[in-house]
This record gives C-alpha cells, structure tokens and sequence, in this order.
C-alpha cells in the first residue's frame, strides 16, 4: 500500500473583492488535486447564492462571488468547513470519463514548428521529444512514447485557453515524465499539439503562443465554439476537469483516416464513464490503471 | 444595421460579461471599462449591460443604414457624424446615410460607442462579448473588420442630448493610482521585494491589452527556496494554479503583468496582489507609458470601494433616467 502523504491545512488567500484563491499544497500530488476537485464538487453540489465562479486547479482552486450576496466571512467558513468535511478524500469516489486520445507522436507539423525556435531551447540539437526522452533516461524516443502512452492521466485543471486540458500522469512519482519548458516561450503552437511541461501533459486548444515541448499532435478537436462537431452538440469543450485520457499511438495512415472523419463530421472521441476511486489507485497504481482502460475495449 | 468602413485599430463587441465558465478556460470578457460602458448605454436608454462596441486608441469609421441614437463614452475621441463634431458623454442622433467617425485619441485607451437598441450579434453562453483569443462570442469571434454588417436591436425611446453630469465622467489621467489587495503568493517576495512593487512608479508598457497589462520596473527580489515538485525552477514559479481577474503576476521576478478580463485562467507564474474589481475600469483605460501607482488596501478597505463604486452606478442610473 501507498504510504499517504500528510495532508497539510490550506492556505486561503483573498483576490481582490470578488475572488478567494485556496492553496491545498505547495506541490504537485493526485492527493492535491483530488482533494480540490472533492471540495469545489461539495460546493458546486450546495452553490450558495453569490457564488459565481468555482475554478479547480491542479493543487488549488478559486471561487469568484459577489460580495454584496455572500459575506466573505461566510463563504470563507464554508469552504474551511467543506475542506474538514473532505478530509483526505481518499474515501471519495469520483464519477467521470474515460477519454481515448490519438496521437501521431513525431508528426511533421509540430516538428516543423519546433525547428523555427531552436534559439528558444535548451537542446537547439534535438527535437523536443528526443530532448524529454533523453533527460528523464529512456533509451530511444520509443520507449518514451511507451511510457507517456502506457498509463492514464488525469486532468487536473482546464484552462489558460478555452478548453485547455492540464494533465497528469497517474503514476507514482519516482515514474513520471518532468521536462522543463521551453527557456523562452514560443509565438506558435499548432492547434491539437500535445505539449509537456514541467509534470503536466496538455493539449492545445487553439494555435498561439506556448511554452511545453511538442511531443506530437492529435487529429481529435477539443474545442468547437461553432459547435458544429457532433462531439460538442452540448457545449463548446471537450474536456472536463477530472477526466482520464488514454494516449493511443498512431501513425500517419491512421491520422489521415480520422483526419478524414473529422472532416466528414463523423469523427468522434472514444469516451467511457467510470468512476474513480483513489484509495483503490494509491493501493495498487499500475493494476488499477489497468482496469480503468479496461472500458476502452 | 451598421456598416464598418473602418475598424479601427481593434474594435470589438463586448457588454457586460460571461460568467459561468472560467473553470473551462472561458474567461468573463466583457467591456475593460464597465463603468464607461454603463454610462454609453444608458445614454441611449439601453439596459447597463447591453452590447456596445470598446474601440482601442482609435476609433473605427461606421456607416449607419438607419436612424438611432448613439452615444460615446469612456476614452477621449470626439465623435464626428458626416465630419461635423458631437460631445462625448452626450447622446447625439444620427440618421440614416449618416457616416460616424473619430478624432485621434488625447486622453484614455478605450471609447465605448452604444446603439440604441444595442448590438445585436447572437448570444454565446449567456453574453454578447467578443472573446477572440478563443474565437468566440461577438461578431464571428473576432475584431471589426471592413464591411462586416453589424445588426442593431430595436429601441423604442431612445432620446438625443442625454448628458452624464461633469461629476459623474472619470478623470482620464496619465498618472493613476489603482488599489490592490496583497496576497495569493506574495510570499514568495522578500520585504524589499514587496516594498518594491508598493513603491514604485511602474510605467505601462506596449504591452497592453484585454488580456494583460505589463508595467516594467524594478526586478522584484524573492524568497530563496527549493521549488516544490511541480513547480519550475525559477523562483517565481507555482504549481499552475487559476489566475483571479485583476491578479497581478510576475513572470522571472520582472515585468509585473495585470491580467483583465480575456486574461489566460490559469498558469505557472507567482500572483502577488489583485486589483479591486472596480479599479479594473481604471487600468482599462491607461494608455502605454501610463504611470502607475500600486496601492495597498486589506479586505475592508476593498469593500468600502466596492460600495462607493456601486453607489456612483446608482447616481448615473438616476442622473440618466435608468
């Protein structure tokens, strides 16, 4: 059994008049961010009036409110409450989605793009999935696509862009992939890039300016705002927080084909509900896992 | 219907804002300066909140295909139909043939051009509001461009020569001060790092826009530490946590960076203080080199200032009739 990091008092901080900003760790934990996604859940569940924003993030969260409806007093004995209620959160089970993501890894589009900012890199001399397969020890870029394929990860937090997943690798610590950003952030990202930084995978909701190394690129949209794609007829996001997504290698011919699909209006993201127990994680990471993509077949 | 001659340097469709999503990355958008906004539409007796167009340091050139009343307010760029001067914070009449355009910018950033009947792009998620970083919302998720054909709501009542009282139009200064409450990670600066941020003159610089406002200044000094795992090396590095509208990040300990209203939700970067939500309007509306003054209020001072702002909404609503 995993031995359970201690779970430290949160730390409250105001945003101004309209925001509360609640710092559960200082580090990056599934425990962190499990016990944010069980306390922003208890809220959205109760959604007292004023409250007008409720934001998880990786090992935080946020409430935007009106002050004129809720008291920040109050709101700040709620949420200190909610946070005694959830305790660990070890005992919560989460009910959400398991989410297959193709991915052409090595695709020339985002190789063309790293090229155009080799000054910006740590490594101008290796692409950046050589550089991250390199520094975290793998023998060959294959076997770093194994690992960063082989397990699930769990989003974390949506955002910085509409729809934006942050991802992390559900897998314990001495096994995850850490790769620093780029020295100086880049003007271009394709859209649909699979970035890596620091320990956070994510997907690039639209093309613009970004820090995380390209690793590849998925032919799956997460973002429709025209909504005209059959995968976002109830809203404009694919991605949910605490969604888990299973990276599935492809290789052009395939990117070609679902490319295609998606053209056609035809194509759509492989997605099953489970629920997520972390207990039953911690105690047993990799058969866990295990299960947990056991719905994809 | 309004034709665009000319956009403009970027004009967009925005009204009061989109609340409900920035958990997905969709952030409020929305006028910068809400107060201005307020001010144009009920100039033309539209609701507070209704779509206007926020016009930035230059004004665009539109063709109206109808009569209506407009009104023009926020930064200062006099209006002119078919050429001939109109006053600002003044709801004037145009007919339709008519042509509306602009001086150049003297004092402010952002005018606010209201329509009686308001602009009446569909809504997404509940607004009006352009957000074009994400494509979305307003007029095809982008900025004006010429010759796109803005459509225009019905407005019964509408009146010319409305006029907002010299009291209630904001000072346009190019030495402002905004009020911040300190927090989120301002621990993570040293007291001469703090004291810093709270004593210097930061001017603003080019890089200003809906969603951020950069100052430069002094390197800001730090606490030593060892990065927790998650966070980069740099000190002013954080696990990527959500970023509050108004909170004041700053990226390698330089450059502080006031995120508004299209800001990115979330990110890697230590957030030392947040901007009151009311002094946001005042940020909308410096212009590059604006100098600025960072002043510290704790949690009830912010709510004092809160109340004042609500209470000279009050007083334009009645001084306009709404």
């Amino acid at each position: 059994m995993t031995v359970m990091s201690e779970v430290t008092p949160a730390r409250y901080s105001w945003g101004g008049d309209e925001f509360i900003f609640v710092e559960l760790a200082e580090e990056m934990s599934l425990q962190a961010n499990f016990r944010a996604m069980a306390i922003t859940k208890k809220l959205s569940d109760a959604r007292p009036d004023g409250v007008l924003e409720i934001c998880p993030a990786n090992a935080s969260y946020q409430v935007r409110f009106d002050p004129d409806v809720l008291e920040p007093a109050e709101l700040l004995a709620l949420l200190q409450d909610l946070e005694q209620q959830v305790g660990d959160a070890h005992e919560l089970a989460l009910p959400t989605r398991v989410l297959e993501i193709p991915v052409l890894y090595r695709d020339p589009w985002t190789t063309e793009t790293l090229m155009r900012f080799r000054d910006r890199h740590q490594d101008p001399n290796a692409t950046d999935i050589e550089y991250a397969a390199r520094i975290n020890g793998y023998a060959s870029v294959d076997d770093f696509i194994g690992a960063h394929s082989g397990s699930p990860w769990f989003t974390s937090m949506v955002g910085f862009v509409a729809g934006l997943p942050f991802l992390f690798q559900m897998v314990p610590r001495e096994r995850q992939i850490i790769v620093p950003k780029y020295l100086r952030p880049r003007t271009d990202t394709p859209k649909q890039t699979v970035g890596y930084g620091g320990c956070f995978a994510c997907i690039y909701s639209v093309r613009g300016a970004g820090g995380y190394q390209m690793l590849g690129i998925t032919p799956a949209p997460i973002y429709d705002p025209t909504q005209t794609l059959p995968d976002f007829t109830e809203f404009m996001v694919l991605f949910r927080p605490a969604d888990i997504v299973k990276f599935a290698p492809i290789d052009r011919e395939r990117y070609d084909e679902l490319l295609a699909e998606v053209e056609a209006g035809r194509f759509h993201v492989k997605a099953r509900p489970v629920e997520f127990h972390l207990q039953s994680f911690l105690d047993d990471p990799d058969g866990y896992n295990a299960r947990l993509l056991e719905v994809l077949k | 219907m309004i034709e665009v001659v000319k956009p403009g340097l970027s004009t967009t469709v925005q009204d009061g804002g989109r609340t409900g999503y920035y958990h997905l990355g969709i952030p409020p958008s929305g006028a910068l300066d809400q107060y201005s906004l307020r001010a144009a539409n009920l100039l033309v007796g539209n609701p507070a909140g209704a779509a206007a167009l926020e016009a930035v340091y230059m004004g665009p050139e539109l063709a109206f295909t109808a009569d209506a009343v407009v009104a023009v307010a926020g930064a200062s760029m006099v209006p002119k139909v078919n050429g001939e001067e109109r006053p600002q914070w003044e709801s004037f009449a145009v007919s339709a043939g008519d042509v509306l355009g602009f001086a150049y910018l003297t004092a402010g950033a952002r005018a606010y051009i209201a329509v009686s009947g308001g602009i009446d792009v569909p809504e997404v998620l509940g607004s009006r509001s352009t957000y074009a970083l994400g494509a979305l919302g307003g007029y095809f998720g982008r900025p004006l461009a010429a010759g796109d054909r803005l459509p225009v709501g019905s407005a019964p009542g509408a009146v010319p020569g409305r006029s907002v009282p010299a009291d209630l139009r904001p000072n346009l200064a190019k030495d402002v001060e905004v009020r911040v409450v300190m927090g989120l990670y301002d621990h993570r600066l040293s007291e001469a790092g703090r004291a810093a941020f709270l004593d210097t003159t930061w001017d603003l610089t080019p890089v200003a826009d809906r969603i951020g406002f950069r100052y430069a200044g002094p390197e800001l000094e730090t606490v030593p530490r060892e990065p927790p795992f998650g966070a980069g090396q740099d000190p002013s590095n954080i696990v990527d946590a959500p970023y509050p509208i108004g909170s004041i990040q700053v990226p390698g300990s330089v450059e502080p960076i006031i995120l508004h209203r299209d800001a990115v939700s979330g990110g890697g970067y230590m957030m030392i203080a947040t901007v009151l939500s009311g002094d946001l309007d005042v940020v909308a509306q410096s212009a590059p080199k604006t100098r600025t003054r960072f002043v510290e209020v704790d949690l009830d001072g912010a709510l004092a200032a809160r109340s004042d702002y609500r209470k000279r909404t009050r007083r334009l609503a009645e001084a306009l009739g709404g």
